[in-house]
C-alpha cells in the first residue's frame, strides 16, 4: 500500500460513510475527516452508527458490502467523467465528489426506473435507521449513550424500568362535532 | 413405513382469519391444527426496543414488491398482534362498489345489513368499545381540532384496546406490553386452545397438494427462531378441511405453489389486490398556531409536541364516507402514529430545494419530530396488484433475517387510484395548512412504491367466477375444502380500517365451513358462543346461520 492511499477495507468503510452521511448528513468528526462532508450541523447517519448497522447480520447486507462499495465507487468515476471533474486520487472516488454531486449522484442511483435501485434504496433506508432509530444497539443503550438521532428527535426519556408510559396523553375534552350519520356502535354508517 | 400426521381442520395462518375459525371448529369438537410462520410471544416478550432482532423486527413483516410495499403481522395473533386496533365497520355503500368490473363487486348476499350480525359477534368477542374524548390522545385531539376548525366533523374511532390498561406509550407496533391491545391473544386464540386447537408457531405452509380420500397433504418447512432465512426442517400434515389465512400476501402465494399438484387455480388467485387506497401525509405543526388557532395547551406550556404520546389512530375524518359522491372519490382520513423509521424514512420536506426524502432539508423535518402528526388516507383503490411466480419459500426472498423480504407482487396504481389520492392529498393540506396551522407533504411513493398496511383482495369473494377465486361461502373454486378467511377475501377497498370487516366476514363463514367439514366425516356442530362464553352475539346471528350452508 502506497503511504496515503487507504487499504481495500478503508475505502469500503469510507465509502459507505459518504453514503451514509448524503442521507443523513452530519459534522466533521475531525479537522482531516473526509468520509463525512460536513454539510450539517451536529452528528449525522455516520455517528448515529450506520456503517455499525449495515455490518449486523440482522441486516443481511454484510456480506455484499465489499461489492456495494466498490460499484458506489465505479458510479463516482463515471460520474466525475461526464462532469468533468477532477477527483482526488488518494480518496474513494465516491468520497473525492463534493457533498452537492454526492447527493445528486445518489438521487440518480436511488429514482424509480434505475436497475440497482433496489442496492441503493437499502443502504439509504438503513442508513436513515441508524439515525432514526439507532435499531444496531438496544434503545436503552442508545438513549444513554446520547445517540444524535434519537436525540435530535427529542425521543423521551422511558420510566425506570425501562418502558414508556405517558400518564398525560390528552387534552381531554371533545374538541370536534360527530359526523351526523355515525352508528350506535360509533361506526360510520 | 412412513406414516403422515393426520387432522380434521388444518389451519395457516392465526390473524383474524385463522384463530376465529380454530376457536369454532374446535370448540364445535373438530381436530384442529393450526400453522403459523412466525413467532408465538405475549406479554412481556413485547419490547419497547428498536434494536433488530427484538418483537418488533420479529412480529413484523415488511415486503417490497414492485410498485407496492406490504406491511403486515408475522406472529402468532396475526395483524392483532401488531396492529393499532382499530374496528369501524365498513360504511354501507362500500358493499355496493363496481370497481374496475362494471358490476357489483360483493356476493349479493353480503351487504352492510347482512354482515351486521356477524360484526356484532367479533365486537363481543374481543370487545369492541367506542372512545371517549377523555381516552383521545393530544395527536388525536389535535386532528380532531383541526377538522373543526376546517369546518368538517371527526369521530373518535371503536378500538379494541383496553382503556384501563393502556400507557398511551405508542409502541402498539411491537406487540402491546402492558395487555391493553385486545389481539386475539386474549380471546379466539386461548379459546381455541382450550378447545383442543393445536397452535404450531415457526411453521410455515409451502404448499398443499391432494390425498387419496379428497382431503388435503400439507406442506410445511419450520423456520429458524432468529434468521427466518433459514428453514430448519419439513413436515406434512393430512386434513379433510384447509382454511388459509395467511394474509392476502401470502394466501395466494401458497395456492400458486399448489397448482402443480392441485390442478389450475381460479383466475383471481393472486388478482385483483388491493392495498386499502392507503396514503400518508406527515403535517409538520407550528406550535404557535396549535395554541393560538385551535387554543389547544397540554398544560405544561406545550401546545402539542406529542407525536411520540398515544396509541395509534384515535380520531378520523368520516365527511367524504358519502355514498351519493361518485365511486374513487370517497375516503377517509384517520389521525395515525409510526414510530421512527417506519414513520420518518418515507416523509417528504415541504418546499425543498433539494431532496425530498434524504439530505440536509429532510435532517431539518426529522428534529421537528416531536411536532409531526401522521395522516392516514384510505381510499378506493382499483384492485390493480397482480401476484408474479412465487418466489422459492413463503411469500418473499427474504434480505434480511426478519422482517425485510422482496415479494413478488406488481401495483401500477390506476388513473382511478390516482385521483383518490390526489384528492384525500389536497383535502389534508385544506385542514392542516389552513390559515398557517402546518406544512404538510405527503409520503414519497418512489422508494418503496406506494404501500399498504392492510392488504386485500388477493383471493376474493364474489360472484362471478371470472372475478373472484372464493365463492360467498369463502370456498375455492374448484377446489372443494378448501376455504379462505382471511384479508385476501375481502373483495376490494374498505375506505376503513379492515380488521373488523375481515373478522366478521370469517365469522359468517364458519356455518359453511362446518357444513363442508360434517359432509367428510368430521364431527363438529356450529353454535359456540362468544370466547369468553358471552351469548348475545350468538343469539344475534343465530337466525342468519341457515342461510349460510348450501342447500
Amino acid at each position: 500500500m502506497k503511504p496515503g492511499i487507504p487499504d481495500e477495507e478503508q475505502v469500503r468503510t469510507m465509502t459507505l460513510e459518504a453514503f451514509a452521511d448524503t442521507i443523513v448528513p452530519g459534522e466533521k468528526r475531525s479537522p482531516d475527516d473526509r468520509a463525512v462532508a460536513g454539510a450539517a450541523e451536529g452528528g449525522g447517519a455516520v455517528v448515529a452508527g450506520a456503517v455499525e448497522l449495515l455490518e449486523t447480520p440482522a441486516t443481511g447486507l454484510a456480506p455484499a458490502l465489499g461489492d456495494f462499495a466498490r460499484l458506489l465507487n465505479r458510479h463516482a468515476q463515471a460520474y466525475a467523467g461526464q462532469h468533468g471533474l477532477e477527483l482526488d486520487p488518494t480518496l474513494p472516488p465516491f468520497v473525492a465528489l463534493s457533498f452537492p454531486h454526492r447527493t445528486a449522484l445518489v438521487g440518480v442511483l436511488t429514482a424509480p426506473g434505475h436497475p440497482e435501485r433496489e442496492v441503493w434504496v437499502s443502504i439509504a433506508l438503513f442508513s436513515n435507521m441508524a439515525f432514526d432509530t439507532a435499531a444496531h444497539m438496544h434503545t436503552l443503550d442508545a438513549i444513554a449513550a446520547g445517540h444524535p438521532g434519537l436525540a435530535s428527535m427529542g425521543f423521551a426519556m422511558p420510566d425506570s424500568d425501562g418502558l414508556w408510559r405517558f400518564s398525560d396523553y390528552s387534552y381531554g375534552r371533545k374538541l370536534a362535532s360527530l359526523h351526523p350519520s355515525t352508528t350506535p356502535t360509533g361506526s360510520p354508517a | 413405513m412412513t406414516s403422515t400426521e393426520t387432522t380434521d381442520i388444518l389451519v395457516v395462518g392465526s390473524g383474524f382469519g385463522g384463530a376465529i375459525a380454530a376457536y369454532h371448529l374446535a370448540a364445535g369438537g373438530a381436530r384442529v391444527v393450526l400453522l403459523e410462520r412466525g413467532p408465538w410471544l405475549e406479554g412481556e416478550d413485547f419490547e419497547h426496543d428498536f434494536k433488530l432482532g427484538s418483537s418488533y423486527t420479529r412480529i413484523f413483516d415488511f415486503v417490497v414488491g414492485d410498485g407496492m410495499s406490504l406491511l403486515g403481522g408475522n406472529c402468532v395473533g396475526g395483524g392483532s398482534v401488531v396492529y393499532f386496533a382499530a374496528m369501524p365497520r365498513a360504511p354501507r355503500f362500500v358493499f355496493e362498489r363496481k370497481g374496475n368490473i362494471g358490476r357489483r363487486m360483493w356476493p349479493s348476499t353480503i351487504s352492510r345489513d347482512t354482515l351486521e350480525p356477524w360484526y356484532d359477534r367479533v365486537a363481543e368477542a374481543l370487545p369492541v368499545t367506542r372512545q371517549d374524548w377523555d381516552s383521545v390522545t393530544y395527536s388525536g385531539g389535535l386532528f380532531a381540532a383541526a377538522c373543526a376548525h376546517a369546518g368538517r366533523t371527526a369521530n373518535p374511532v371503536p378500538v379494541a384496546i383496553d382503556g384501563d390498561r393502556c400507557t398511551n406509550c405508542n409502541w402498539m407496533m411491537a406487540g402491546c406490553r402492558f395487555d391493553a391491545k385486545r389481539s386475539l391473544l386474549f380471546n379466539y386464540l386461548p379459546a381455541a386452545v382450550a378447545h383442543g386447537a393445536e397452535i404450531r408457531p415457526m411453521h410455515e405452509v409451502q404448499h398443499l397438494s391432494r390425498t387419496e380420500d379428497g382431503g388435503y397433504r400439507v406442506h410445511y418447512t419450520v423456520v429458524d427462531d432468529e434468521d427466518y432465512r433459514v428453514h430448519t426442517g419439513s413436515g406434512t400434515i393430512d386434513a379433510k378441511i384447509v382454511v388459509l389465512a395467511a394474509g392476502a400476501g401470502a394466501t395466494p402465494v401458497i395456492l400458486q405453489r399448489s397448482e402443480g399438484a392441485l390442478g389450475a387455480m381460479p383466475a383471481a388467485v393472486g388478482r385483483y389486490f388491493s392495498g386499502n387506497g392507503e396514503r400518508l401525509n406527515t403535517a409538520i405543526l407550528d406550535e404557535d398556531r396549535v395554541r393560538d388557532l385551535l387554543g389547544l395547551s397540554r398544560g405544561d406550556g406545550a401546545a402539542y409536541g406529542a407525536s411520540q404520546i398515544g396509541k395509534g389512530p384515535c380520531v378520523a375524518s368520516w365527511d367524504r364516507l358519502d355514498g351519493t359522491l361518485p365511486e374513487y372519490s370517497r375516503y377517509s382520513l384517520e389521525q395515525l402514529y409510526f414510530p421512527p423509521g417506519f414513520g420518518t424514512i418515507l416523509a417528504q420536506v415541504p418546499d425543498a430545494s433539494g431532496p425530498t426524502w434524504f439530505g440536509v432539508e429532510k435532517k431539518e423535518i426529522v428534529r421537528r419530530w416531536q411536532s409531526w402528526l401522521t395522516i392516514f388516507t384510505m381510499s378506493e383503490d382499483d384492485n390493480e396488484g397482480v401476484f408474479g411466480p412465487p418466489p422459492a419459500t413463503g411469500n418473499a426472498e427474504r434480505i434480511s433475517q426478519q422482517m425485510l423480504g422482496r415479494g413478488p407482487i406488481r401495483y401500477r396504481p390506476t388513473a382511478n387510484t390516482l385521483r383518490g389520492w390526489a384528492q384525500a392529498d389536497a383535502e389534508v393540506r385544506d385542514i392542516m395548512e389552513r390559515d398557517g396551522l402546518s406544512r404538510v407533504m405527503p409520503w414519497t411513493n418512489d422508494v418503496v412504491g406506494a404501500y399498504t398496511v392492510h392488504p386485500l383482495a388477493s383471493c376474493r369473494i364474489g360472484d362471478d367466477p371470472n372475478t373472484s377465486a372464493l365463492d360467498d361461502r369463502h370456498e375455492l373454486r374448484n377446489h372443494p375444502g378448501i376455504f379462505v378467511t382471511d384479508g385476501s377475501a375481502v373483495p376490494g377497498a374498505l375506505t376503513v380500517n379492515p380488521a373488523m370487516t375481515i373478522a366478521a366476514l370469517a365469522e359468517r363463514a364458519i356455518p359453511g365451513i362446518v357444513q363442508a367439514a360434517r359432509q367428510r366425516g368430521v364431527e363438529v356442530t356450529y353454535g359456540a358462543p362468544s370466547p369468553d362464553g358471552a351469548t348475545s352475539g350468538r343469539r344475534g346471528a343465530l337466525p342468519f346461520v341457515s342461510g349460510l350452508v348450501r342447500k
